[in-house]
């Protein structure tokens, strides 16, 4: 028998699957697909908001106060006009329009949610790099981050906040900052484990430099678990920020934020459920489905995960 | 399926089957790469009789196993055929009846006793369990029961064996540990899956003289899957061969080893690496490539407080390869053959002594000053699987290290596609991903990346061990061709001394760090000199089987 009929004999010839790829998996995750369609509604909504039947949402009206969902009223625009306006999630104690304020709202909370997992992901993925791969500065970096976990998120952002002044970047750093130790720590996790496969040591054997190794050869492989990890600071820095709106200690209460709105409801709450109720279901669903997503891209992407048949 | 039944001269069961599988079939989950795991499998196993099932990886021979046990993963349903033990049909059991038959009259050994024991357990405990789940024995005589076994497998000290937790045994005790655990009820049927495969080679000869003195001793009925014909010569009584799911031939050992029937058969054996003492016309005169001198290599465990612990993995190491020479180096697990390859190649500092590579000593080098000295040591690993990135193709990955060096990108991916096609690979595996291809595939493009840098000396660190037979002997024939091609030095690190035997003309024995003997192949396999090395090829499995010798007239 000749070596060509034995190679074709030879299983592994026959036993190669094309399997489907990791961005296959995700489209066909449910959970994947729940959160995702959750999140692209209310993001349209966030950008449609003017066209959605909202008027500005820091106008008011004295006549209009403390409307019940879909009452029918008027509001003043800053010109002076008056026009009727029927408010669908009813009016606060100023006689803004609830419905406005929360769907524009929804903007403020997908920026602060998205950026502070792009902030922290950025500087967390840097520090985690460098404590990965330059073991003198790995011990004091990472009691750096430490010593940052030892405190509590929110009383770090609150701090940060009174030290600057709540405007939109600086609420999203402050949030953010307490996130980057968890980054650094998953990523440092990350390298040091990649550091060790074949490839890796092939790449140094191939006489590629220390930074292009961690640039072609590590990164990449980090990716799927970092983009798990951002959807989850997301929901979480959404959350911070509607908690700092609501001591009053975020962006300044004229701004329409779901936190805002709630600090603003607060004192009426047993008359005027609605003023909470709103705003509070809107952040409810917002983080349940970052999170839905979160799993589902956990399930399809993080290897571990996904080698359950 | 009309296969030749059992029924050897050299067989010594009669009466009814302790095991009998007709016509299995268990389906694969949509989307596999077949419809059914396996396909009308049918044979028996007799009391006191040891079949084999062997296979390539996916076979399915750990199927049938779990099929047996009652351990099938829900996606791997049985829609035909019957498994029979003992004249009760088991196919459809309930979980309870399995439950009970498991340990009293069916178990089960695995190939990694580390993972398949309860690292928070003592291993007294364990076995222990077994007996409390099936028996009333009350705990005194459990407990003698416990160091009855103990003792039968063989383990030292069995007092303070029961007390140990397993990850203070060694691999081979805890495999006795399993062992014990499994006989503890006397069963009429024992599975071992690939139950030395993790094993070094002396400890794998203890084990499977163990696994035939019990099951003489008890008349117990084994099934035991493998890969290895080694492994099937030693122990065997018939043997059962699985291709893809179907059961391809079954026949005596004697006849299926030397003369194999199906055509699939004859392409395992005749894979089978022989244990050839060929003897080349070595050049005395070739230049040398490598010289290692005084090589060593010791790791300092430092604590804070208490004793620094100090491990030699490689004391004072000679060795000498000339260009065009193959040097192999063979040793157990723990050996040092792989620090000593990782020295060579400088992912790891040498603690003294000089590596030269032609003039210059590498050893000591910094990393900047070793750089342009890389290119001319290049490194092929064990595990085909990890050694390609996963989130590049493969031409990033082969015209990375010419890149590196200067060569621009058309000259690189030129060399890169000459470079495919000697390690026989279609040039459309360039835009490719590493999971699109098998493991002799991707191992077949590591050497290819490894020669896209025109080493002087490539470095072989078990390279063929995690493939199938079949395309293990094809890829050390792409070694042994890229070799006279090239005219390069290579360095071959393996565990399996046939696989050295294929490919070395010199070889380095190595123990516990240190090389213990070193000569020209055919002189250390012919008369070895250390007991060491007598030691290490006598537990060679099926050494004295001359495998396939009916194979080619066939």
């Amino acid at each position: 028998m000749s070596q060509s009929e034995y190679a074709e004999l030879s299983v592994e010839a026959a036993s190669i699957v094309a399997q489907p790829g990791a961005w296959a998996r995700v489209r066909r995750n449910v959970s994947v697909r729940i959160g995702g369609a959750v999140l692209l509604l209310l993001a349209l909504a966030a950008l449609t908001a003017p066209w959605l039947g909202t008027v500005d949402p820091t106008l008011f009206d004295p006549a209009s106060r403390d409307l019940l969902p879909g009452r029918a009223g008027e509001i003043t625009t800053l010109e002076g006009e008056t026009i009727q306006h029927r408010f669908l999630m009813g009016s606060d104690s100023f006689g803004r329009d609830i419905y406005s304020r929360v769907l524009f709202g929804t903007r403020v909370s997908l920026i602060v949610g998205v950026c502070t997992a792009l902030l922290a992901v950025a500087f967390g993925v840097a520090f985690g790099l460098v404590s990965g791969f330059l073991r003198r500065v790995d011990g004091v970096l990472m009691r750096v981050m430490d010593g940052l976990m030892a405190i509590p998120a929110i009383l770090i952002a609150i701090a940060l906040v009174a030290m600057w002044k709540g405007s939109l970047p600086t609420v999203v750093v402050a949030i953010a900052i307490p996130e980057i130790p968890r980054v650094t720590r998953l990523v440092r996790s990350l390298v040091l484990s990649i550091r060790e496969e074949p490839y890796v040591e092939a790449a140094v054997s191939l006489g590629t430099p220390t930074a292009l190794i961690m640039w072609r050869h590590v990164l990449p492989n980090c990716v799927a678990p970092l983009i798990v990890q951002g959807t989850f600071i997301c929901a979480s820095g959404i959350l911070t920020e509607a908690i700092l709106s609501f001591l009053g200690v975020g962006l300044s209460p004229d701004i329409p934020t779901w936190g805002n709105v709630m600090a603003e409801g607060r004192a009426q709450f047993n008359q005027y459920p609605h003023n909470i109720f709103f705003p509070g279901v809107f952040l409810a669903v917002t983080v349940l489905a970052v999170n839905i997503l979160g799993d589902g891209l956990r399930d399809t992407l993080d290897p571990k995960m996904a080698r359950r048949l | 399926m009309t296969l030749g039944s059992g029924g050897g001269a050299d067989m010594i069961h009669g009466g009814e089957p302790v095991l009998e599988v007709s016509g299995l079939t268990i389906a694969l989950p949509a989307g596999a790469d077949r419809a059914s795991a396996v396909r009308d499998v049918t044979f028996d196993v007799g009391r006191g009789e040891i079949v084999c099932l062997v296979g390539e990886s996916g076979s399915g021979k750990s199927v049938i196993a779990q099929a047996v046990m009652g351990l099938l993963p829900k996606p791997l349903p049985v829609t035909g055929g019957r498994i029979v033990l003992q004249g009760e049909d088991i196919t459809h059991a309930s979980p309870a009846r399995l439950r009970e038959l498991r340990a009293t009259r069916m178990s089960m050994i695995f190939q990694e006793p580390m993972t398949a024991l309860n690292p928070v357990m003592t291993c007294g405990d364990q076995i222990d369990e077994v007996l409390q789940q099936h028996t009333r024995f009350a705990p005194a005589e459990r407990r003698r029961k416990v160091l009855d076994v103990v003792r039968e497998v063989l383990l030292p000290e069995p007092e303070r064996m029961i007390a140990s937790y397993p990850h203070q045994l060694s691999g081979g005790q805890r495999q006795r540990i399993m062992i014990a655990m499994a006989l503890v009820l006397d069963p009429v049927l024992l599975i071992a899956d690939e139950p030395t495969t993790a094993l070094d080679v002396t400890t794998q000869a203890q084990i499977l003289k163990l696994v035939l003195q019990l099951q003489q001793r008890h008349g117990t009925g084994v099934l035991f899957i493998t890969h290895d014909f080694g492994v099937v010569a030693e122990i065997a009584h018939r043997v059962a061969v699985l291709r893809l799911g179907d059961l391809v031939e079954l026949a005596p050992k004697a006849q299926l080893l030397q003369r194999p029937q199906h055509a699939y058969t004859r392409m395992l054996i005749a894979s089978v690496p022989a244990l050839r003492m060929h003897e080349r016309p070595a050049d005395p005169t070739a230049p040398v490539v490598l010289q290692v001198k005084g090589l060593n290599k010791t790791y300092v465990d430092r604590r804070w407080f208490g004793q620094h612990r100090t491990v030699h993995a490689a004391k004072n190491v000679d060795l000498e390869i000339r260009r065009g020479q193959t040097l192999g180096i063979v040793g157990e697990s723990g050996s040092g053959k792989s620090t000593v390859a990782r020295c060579i190649v400088r992912l790891v500092d040498p603690s003294s002594g000089s590596v030269r590579l032609g003039s210059d000593d590498i050893a000591e080098l910094s990393a900047r000053a070793l750089r342009p000295l890389r290119r001319r040591v290049q490194i092929v690993f064990q595990d085909p699987y990890r050694s390609l990135n996963p989130r590049r193709t493969v031409r990033d990955a082969m015209i990375e290290g010419p890149m590196n060096y200067g060569l621009a990108r058309e000259p690189a991916l030129q060399r890169a596609r000459q470079l495919l096609e000697m390690v026989r690979m279609d040039a459309g595996a360039l835009e490719r991903y590493p999971h699109q291809f098998s493991g002799g595939q991707r191992q077949r493009i590591c050497i290819a990346r490894a020669l896209m840098m025109e080493p002087e000396l490539l470095v072989a660190d078990e390279a063929v061990s995690a493939l199938d037979v079949s395309v293990q002997a094809q890829v050390l024939r792409l070694f042994e061709e890229i070799r006279e091609r090239l005219n390069l030095a290579m360095l071959f690190i393996t565990h399996d001394l046939r696989v050295a035997s294929q490919v070395c003309d010199t070889l380095a024995v190595m123990n516990q760090g240190e090389v213990v003997e070193m000569g020209p192949a055919h002189r250390v396999f012919g008369a070895p000199q250390h007991a060491y090395t007598r030691a290490l090829f006598a537990a060679a499995p099926g050494r004295d089987f001359s495998f396939g010798a009916g194979a080619a007239a066939a």
